[in-house]
């Protein structure tokens, strides 16, 4: 990074800490969907965008995330940050199975994230029919409001879950640069460009899909704890559906997949979008229920067309924020 | 389980997995050729149904014979759209194609729920509660008409790809691009025509699916699902392992809800799904890629 | 504002949390308030587009019966896009636009949404529509709910069945239960599962069969049905299903004595008659009704025929009339109380106690949980097309039409 990206970076982190003591209440929210955004975005970018691997199930270990944190803490009095970590293992588990079978199979490109997306809808229809999950008719956390807030058991108000999200975005924003630059970073680049090259270079290809598997699904997890937590109460049908995995994966794809910075400013560019247009359409009196997600669709149409590779390449060429290579 | 009751769900699984494959062929052709996934295919089908209801609003025309100037009209659709917003994708990543087509699908259902609301539609034919008593077996005629369209469209389009010069095209541009471009084929038009027959496949199916079922506008993400899982089973780029992925899917779920929990059956077909892909990964119709 | 400093120190000091009422409270105005605003959040578009529009035209037709009674409120209108999220920002963005109550939200995963930003700034929530029992099992002040509970539209929805058919002199020996896959449908299964053996009935449930409410069609259950041939079939749908279900029970010639639903929608949603037309006669639901002899219900009607000229309300009457009591209660509180800060209006909810209102039941009036227990259900049944109150006597406009008439030769 250049000094200037240094600056500019240093300069968000020090906005985005002060912003609860700035911001009302509406806005706070935005940004805290805007921080679990880029959380989940990143997770995801590193298998995609590291590994080259296009996973469109990523709700499966968000919604098993989820489910084991909160089933932990209900039935059986664990708490999450013990909790956590049995998430993160079952979706490590789900994970090797899908791994296990695209890779030891060799299903490739379109039919891996075909798999992917199979893989969801099974745990989707798996949880509406699981009655000690509570089935389709949800699964509840109690609450407990802001004045009892008990930090150990993530039970808190916005304040404490926003600085939770960006603690999380931050840390997966490190991590990420910290794989990228490890050797594993290296050959997972060797992979996703050429597969039968680096084999050839002595990079064991299966091995090093497996680790991006793994570290993405287990932070997808952690994500999925957070969610529950914070919205205490799932539903099959909301947090392992398609358009969940396609919600998580829009702002790194927009943003710029493979870099470090693309989720972080997909999703500060998405977020803010969707809830600005509903504003200015209803300015503009044309609030009729849909018209929102048509412009909405229509502009990720105009984005992505726009702006081949993602915004972040674009943005960080024109501030100059990085320098070769990044 | 009876076996009259086996016999019985068993046939109607595959008089609608006929359909549910013609929908899924579209997919498939436009792959098969273009290399792009439709991800708003079923957007695309439920198109189709709000055509064959405005359709039959207007003129009284069946939805059955409406297939064939929706499917029509969806070619030209297919083929503008190519020409003009997917094929600077052709080139790009599979997961910026898939934003793109996200964004269309997003505003077709929006369009779709803006103009005709969210309330299921439907049209009433004069059959369309009627059934055949075969033996024991109750056999509705919507289901077998449209099964016996569905056959005829894509018989029509074997034909097509068989004996036309384009449809010839097509197929060598699907099994060797380069090739193609070498001998002088024009590969932006044969991309567009491809695009062009898939919408029409989608075009055909929805427009009889309009005979079988209801429509609103939030249909459209599990069509999208169900196709894709017809092809993947079938063999993505297959055009027979669409019509043989469509069978075993509609029969399989069918089956399935007799035998297991009706809940569950879309499970089975991702079983079958998971078990396809790790026993033959392109699918059972496909050929394996080089 | 030093008030407001000490809370930004414990912050920075590593107390996680913040008193929302601390934060919230240099934002409200303590003065008397005339007019209350109150925030309408429903899900007028995404997957339940169709029922989040009928509340919206009873949420429409509300204002004018609440001026006339003598009720002072200003409604906004949001639409939620059945999105947790997006119900979540918006009802943050409402309360900074100064609402000071919120009405909604037909779904229980959003209407949850709604309730914690509410419990956090100390909003009431008064909910229109949402089943879901946790919802108010999770420990949430700031919200009541003027809804039946999926247990209570079991258990009165299952009592009525056995007390119209015994009226009617109908012999049922067996049943069957065929509920959509979905959080509603499965809440009521597990409601079934639970109360209906306590309940003494003289008919058996022999099956219970789920089905995934995204199907294409509905004709393998139908064919299932057929196989156990039961006296009586209760179903729990939505409205997209019932249509698809009643379709394949003409093709196939099911017919049952009688089709009930225990407390669900779908079949009286204006789309379930234009879809099957004279089939869609003389199924019964046993829900919450609007009292058609009722003042305030004959108000709302005029209302609601004003306010959206091209629907029927006795078609809408169920979700319009939860809707416009939603509203009632928030306007009586605030008419009670004489102020719109949280606390004092919700103490005021709370303490709500209406004798005349729109639906059937005893008067509105709520438990230490924030729920109605006094809601009442009446047999509603299917005739002409048009949903009409068959039962009991006193509220009843015609009598039940039993055993069910064959599907064949209806017009």
């Amino acid at each position: 990074m250049t000094t200037r990206g240094w600056v500019a970076l240093s300069l968000a982190a020090a906005a985005l800490v002060a912003a609860p003591f700035v911001v009302d209440r509406y806005l706070l929210s935005i940004l805290l969907l805007c921080l679990i955004g880029a959380y989940l975005g990143q997770a995801w970018n590193i298998l995609m965008g590291f590994c080259g691997l296009l996973s469109l199930g990523h709700a499966l270990y968000l919604g098993l995330g989820a489910y084991t944190g909160a089933i932990l803490f209900v039935k059986f009095g664990v708490g999450p940050w013990l909790g956590v970590f049995a998430a993160m293992a079952v979706a490590v588990a789900a994970a090797s199975a899908l791994g296990w079978l695209g890779f030891r199979f060799r299903i490739e490109g379109v039919y891996f994230s075909l798999l992917t997306i199979a893989f969801a809808e099974v745990a989707r229809i798996g949880f509406d029919n699981w009655s000690f999950a509570g089935g389709a008719a949800g699964f509840f956390l109690p609450v407990a409001s802001e004045a009892q807030a008990q930090w150990f058991n993530l039970r808190g108000g916005p304040y404490f879950f926003y600085y939770l999200a960006l603690a999380l975005a931050a840390g997966a924003l490190a991590l990420s640069a910290f794989l990228r630059a490890s050797k594993l970073g290296h050959a997972w680049l060797a992979v996703r460009e050429d597969p039968a090259a680096a084999r050839a270079l002595g990079v064991n290809a299966t091995r090093v899909r497996f680790f991006a598997l793994f570290i993405s699904s287990a932070m997808t997890a952690v994500g999925g704890v957070y969610l529950a937590f914070w919205s205490n109460n799932l539903f099959p049908a909301q947090i392992f559906d398609m358009s969940r995995s396609i919600d998580l994966i829009l702002a790194p794809i927009v943003g710029g997949v493979g870099t470090l910075f693309g989720p972080i400013v997909g999703a500060f560019l998405l977020v803010p979008l969707g809830e600005a247009l509903i504003d200015i359409l209803r300015a503009l009196g044309l609030n009729a229920p849909g018209a929102k997600a048509l412009v909405y669709g229509a502009l990720l149409m105009i984005i992505i067309a726009a702006t081949p590779n993602g915004l972040w390449p674009w943005i960080a060429r024109k501030l100059k924020l990085e320098g070769r290579g990044a | 389980m009876t076996f009259p009751l086996f016999a019985e769900v068993f046939l109607k699984g595959i008089l609608t997995g006929l359909v549910y494959g013609l929908m899924a062929l579209g997919l498939s052709v436009i792959f098969g050729v273009v290399r792009v996934v439709n991800f708003a295919h079923g957007e695309f089908a439920v198109l189709a149904m709000y055509a064959a209801f405005v359709l039959f609003g207007l003129y009284k025309v069946d939805p059955i014979i409406a297939s064939v100037p929706v499917a029509f009209a969806f070619f030209l659709i297919g083929y503008g759209l190519q020409r003009t917003i997917v094929q600077p994708f052709v080139t790009r990543p599979q997961h910026e194609q898939f934003i793109l087509l996200v964004g269309l699908a997003l505003v077709l259902v929006n369009a779709m729920l803006m103009v005709f609301g969210p309330e299921s539609r439907q049209v009433d034919l004069p059959y369309s509660l009627d059934t055949w008593m075969i033996g024991p077996l109750m056999i509705d005629k919507v289901r077998v008409y449209g099964a016996l369209a569905a056959l005829v469209v894509t018989a029509a389009l074997f034909a097509f790809f068989r004996f036309t010069l384009t449809g010839t095209a097509i197929r060598a541009a699907a099994d060797n691009l380069v090739g193609a471009a070498v001998v002088g084929l024009d590969v932006k038009k044969l991309y567009a025509l491809s695009f062009g027959v898939g919408l029409a496949c989608v075009g055909a199916a929805g427009s009889i699916m309009t005979a079988l079922t209801d429509m609103t506008p939030m249909l459209a993400p599990s069509y999208t699902l169900l196709a894709f899982t017809i092809v993947i089973v079938g063999g993505l780029g297959s055009m027979a392992g669409a019509l043989g992925g469509g069978l075993l899917i509609g029969a399989a779920e069918a089956v399935a809800s007799a035998a297991i929990s009706p809940s569950m059956k879309s499970m089975v077909s991702f079983g079958l799904l998971v078990i396809v892909l790790a026993l033959r990964p392109q699918g059972l119709f496909g050929k394996a890629e080089s | 504002m030093t008030h407001t400093t000490i809370d930004r120190r414990r912050l920075m000091t590593g107390a996680a949390a913040l008193s929302a009422g601390a934060i919230a409270a240099p934002s409200i105005v303590r003065a008397q308030a005339k007019k209350l605003k109150i925030a309408v959040m429903l899900p007028r578009s995404g997957f339940f587009a169709q029922a989040g529009q009928s509340c919206h035209r009873g949420a429409l037709a509300s204002p004018k019966v609440l001026a006339d009674l003598g009720y002072n409120v200003e409604l906004v209108h949001i639409d939620t896009e059945t999105n947790a999220d997006v119900a979540r920002t918006q009802a943050e963005k409402a309360i900074n636009e100064g609402a000071r109550c919120i009405v909604g939200a037909f779904e229980s995963g959003q209407t949850l949404a709604i309730a914690q930003v509410c419990e956090q700034r100390q909003v009431p929530l008064s909910i229109n529509v949402a089943a879901a029992p946790n919802i108010t099992e999770q420990g949430y002040k700031y919200l009541v709910r003027n809804f039946p509970t999926g247990g209570q539209l079991v258990t009165n929805g299952v009592k009525l069945i056995d007390a119209v058919t015994k009226a009617k002199g109908l012999d049922v020996k067996t049943a069957v239960f065929l509920h959509a896959n979905d959080t509603f449908g499965t809440a009521q299964r597990g409601a079934m599962d639970k109360i209906f053996p306590t309940l003494n009935m003289p008919f058996k449930l022999v099956e219970s069969i789920s089905y995934d409410p995204k199907a294409q069609d509905l004709s393998v259950e139908v064919t299932k049905l057929r196989s156990i041939n039961p006296d009586l079939l209760m179903i729990v749908t939505r409205a997209g299903d019932a249509i698809k279900l009643t379709r394949d029970m003409v093709r196939q010639k099911f017919e049952p004595k009688a089709i009930f639903s225990p407390g669900s929608p779908g079949l009286y949603d204006e789309e379930f008659y234009q879809a099957v037309g004279p089939y869609a006669d003389f199924f019964f639901y046993n829900l919450p009704w609007a009292n058609p002899k009722s003042q305030m219900t004959q108000a709302l009607e005029a209302s609601f025929k004003a306010a959206n000229p091209n629907n029927r309300f006795a078609v809408d009457s169920f979700n319009a009339g939860f809707t416009f009591e939603a509203l009632l209660v928030a306007a009586d509180a605030f008419k009670r109380a004489g102020a719109e800060d949280g606390p004092t209006l919700m103490k005021a909810i709370r303490e709500t106690s209406i004798k005349d209102h729109v639906m059937t039941g005893g008067p509105i009036a709520f438990n230490e949980k924030g729920d109605n227990p006094n809601i009442g259900a009446v047999s509603v049944q299917n005739i002409n097309r048009t949903p009409t109150v068959v039962f009991p006597k006193d509220v009843a406009v015609t009598d039940p039409v039993l055993p069910m008439p064959s599907w064949q030769g209806r017009k």
